[in-house]
């Protein structure tokens, strides 16, 4: 199976030659991989080098034209180094772009600290209007990297070499929390993208209910309310995320400002863990997972 | 927009009494009032962009990323009819659109919000580079930056990668009031001739000098025109 990364290259190859309103904008990062669209559009596929701050005000300058622009790099210099460009030169100047991210959060643990970037959407909650994609499978990536491309908004699409075994369609078709598996009194466990197969795993013969999405901000709302539903007692609800643990708790406790609950955000530590090694290992050492998820999500659950 | 039916002399009394109108003084220190001469010689003469155009795709761009003390970019604006005289008193209240720092989404005719030093020449690159993207190879794109706002190192990213590019539709006025902190070896000139800028000094007092530095050609390269006025604290 290609990576997110490597659809992403594909796809938006493909979306440059069929749509002239997009445009790619790098910073050296996946050049080599986009070398054929560099080639092709010297016009709309723009490689501005190592400057991360030049790399987003350039994207706005070409939305503020009419363009679509596609902009790329590793998310800790996409997101956290260039933050007040991606404040000020898209928020405040009410431009869109498609903000797509590799990296994630441990993707390449022997790289160390400086390659990743668990607080991306932590740090994008501070800022009003973004949509956040965390899609779970390839084939979930594209989709969304196709809508946005043709949308005029601002998207932030995480792209992470975790990935679960299948794509769901609701996902790619952008749809909030869908329930993969229903329970009756036990917690609502919300799986974001490519945790899912590890949260499956960790409540399989669980009284719980697992929610996914690969879509996150806008933060469904409306889809956690239904699916705690009204069993007469206070909710638990667990939030999995492959991020800094509790990014969307306050959205969740939001979401059911009216409804007694308790919320268990799961997560990326952040304590920086100074360790190298491989991404399965940095998964573990974050208690994300099948085993250590099913420890959490049971110690957190009250019996039912 | 290519005349004007003032003098010179009759423009900058007018402009100074739109800019009365905002600060309730009648004289302004040097610092206010540094890019008035650059601001008005660029809007008179050299942009194609008039209220009428202020959407249209072919304008020429004009970016303030120096959104510090735009009272003469407000008074440029009013002279020129992008926005009403009548808006000028309310300058920084609640209620009005004009702040100390524009903000593009509430003032017809400016291009960016601003005030945040060393976000406009990234914003030019792009633009620069969308209009090229849709063909649009008439407009051009003018950005005013302070001396001093050249030390962010967003403005030695654009400047070195519109240099490297050759990237002639963008236009940098630097207006040098000295406020910078630590000199430039070499000076401000020298740092965008070696980028592979065309660099235009010039007295920003002097209309017709700072005319023919912003019609100077400057075939395959991006443009600066460095206007040098009073020192900010003299």
């Amino acid at each position: 199976m290609d990576t997110m990364r490597d659809r992403f290259i594909s796809t938006t190859t493909r979306l440059l030659d069929e749509d002239p309103r997009l445009a790619l904008v790098l910073a050296e990062i996946s050049r080599d991989g986009f070398a054929p669209a560099l080639e092709r559009h010297p016009d709309r596929a723009i490689n501005v080098g190592i400057r991360e701050q030049l790399l987003i005000g350039t994207g706005a300058g070409l939305a503020l034209t009419g363009i679509r622009p596609i902009v790329h790099t590793f998310s800790a210099f996409l997101v956290e180094r260039p933050f007040e460009q991606v404040k000020l030169d898209l928020g405040h100047q009410g431009a869109g772009a498609v903000l797509v991210g590799a990296g994630a959060s441990y993707d390449w643990p022997a790289g160390g600290f400086t390659h990743m970037a668990p607080g991306d959407v932590a740090l994008l909650d501070t800022l009003d209007g973004w949509t956040v994609h965390v899609p779970g499978h390839p084939d979930e990536a594209e989709a969304l990297l196709r809508s946005a491309s043709a949308g005029d908004d601002r998207v932030y699409l995480r792209l992470s070499l975790q990935s679960n075994a299948a794509a769901r369609p609701s996902a790619a078709a952008g749809a909030g929390f869908t329930t993969v598996r229903e329970g009756a009194r036990g917690p609502v466990v919300v799986a974001v993208g490519p945790v899912l197969d590890d949260v499956l795993a960790a409540t399989e013969g669980l009284d719980a209910t697992v929610l996914y999405a690969a879509t996150v901000r806008p933060f469904d709302a409306r889809g956690l309310r239904a699916a705690v539903g009204d069993g007469g007692r206070a909710a638990d609800v667990v939030l999995v995320e492959p991020y800094l643990a509790g990014t969307s708790t306050a959205a969740a406790n939001d979401a059911l400002s009216d409804v007694p609950h308790r919320v268990l955000g799961l997560g990326v530590a952040r304590r920086e863990l100074r360790r190298y090694g491989r991404m399965e290992e940095h998964i573990a050492a974050h208690g994300l997972d099948a085993r250590s998820l099913r420890s959490s999500i049971t110690a957190f659950a009250r019996p039912s | 927009m290519t005349t004007t039916e003032l003098t010179p002399a009759a423009a900058r009394r007018d402009l100074r009494r739109l800019m009365a109108l905002m600060t309730g003084a009648e004289k302004h220190g040097p610092a206010a009032t540094s890019t008035l001469d650059a601001l008005w010689v660029l809007y008179d003469r050299v942009l194609r962009v008039t209220p009428e155009t202020a959407e249209a795709p072919g304008r020429d761009r004009f970016l303030l990323s120096k959104g510090h003390g735009p009272m003469a970019y407000y008074a440029v604006l009013a002279a020129k009819g992008f926005v009403p005289e009548e808006w000028l008193p309310g300058f920084g209240s609640y209620a009005s659109p004009l702040g100390h720092h524009p903000d593009r989404t509430l003032v017809p005719g400016v291009e960016i919000g601003s005030g945040s030093l060393g976000h406009g020449l990234p914003l030019a690159v792009g633009t620069a580079l969308g209009l090229r993207a849709q063909g649009l190879t008439d407009p051009r794109v003018w950005v005013l930056v302070g001396d001093a706002e050249l030390d962010e190192g967003s403005n030695h990213e654009a400047i070195a990668f519109a240099g490297g590019t050759g990237l002639d539709t963008l236009h940098v006025l630097v207006v040098d009031n000295s406020s910078a902190s630590h000199a430039r070896p070499g000076g401000i000139a020298a740092r965008f001739e070696a980028a592979g800028w065309s660099v235009e000094t010039v007295d920003g007092r002097d209309h017709a000098a700072l005319h023919a530095a912003y019609t100077a050609p400057h075939p395959g390269r991006p443009l600066a025109v460095v206007a040098r006025v009073e020192p900010k604290n003299a």
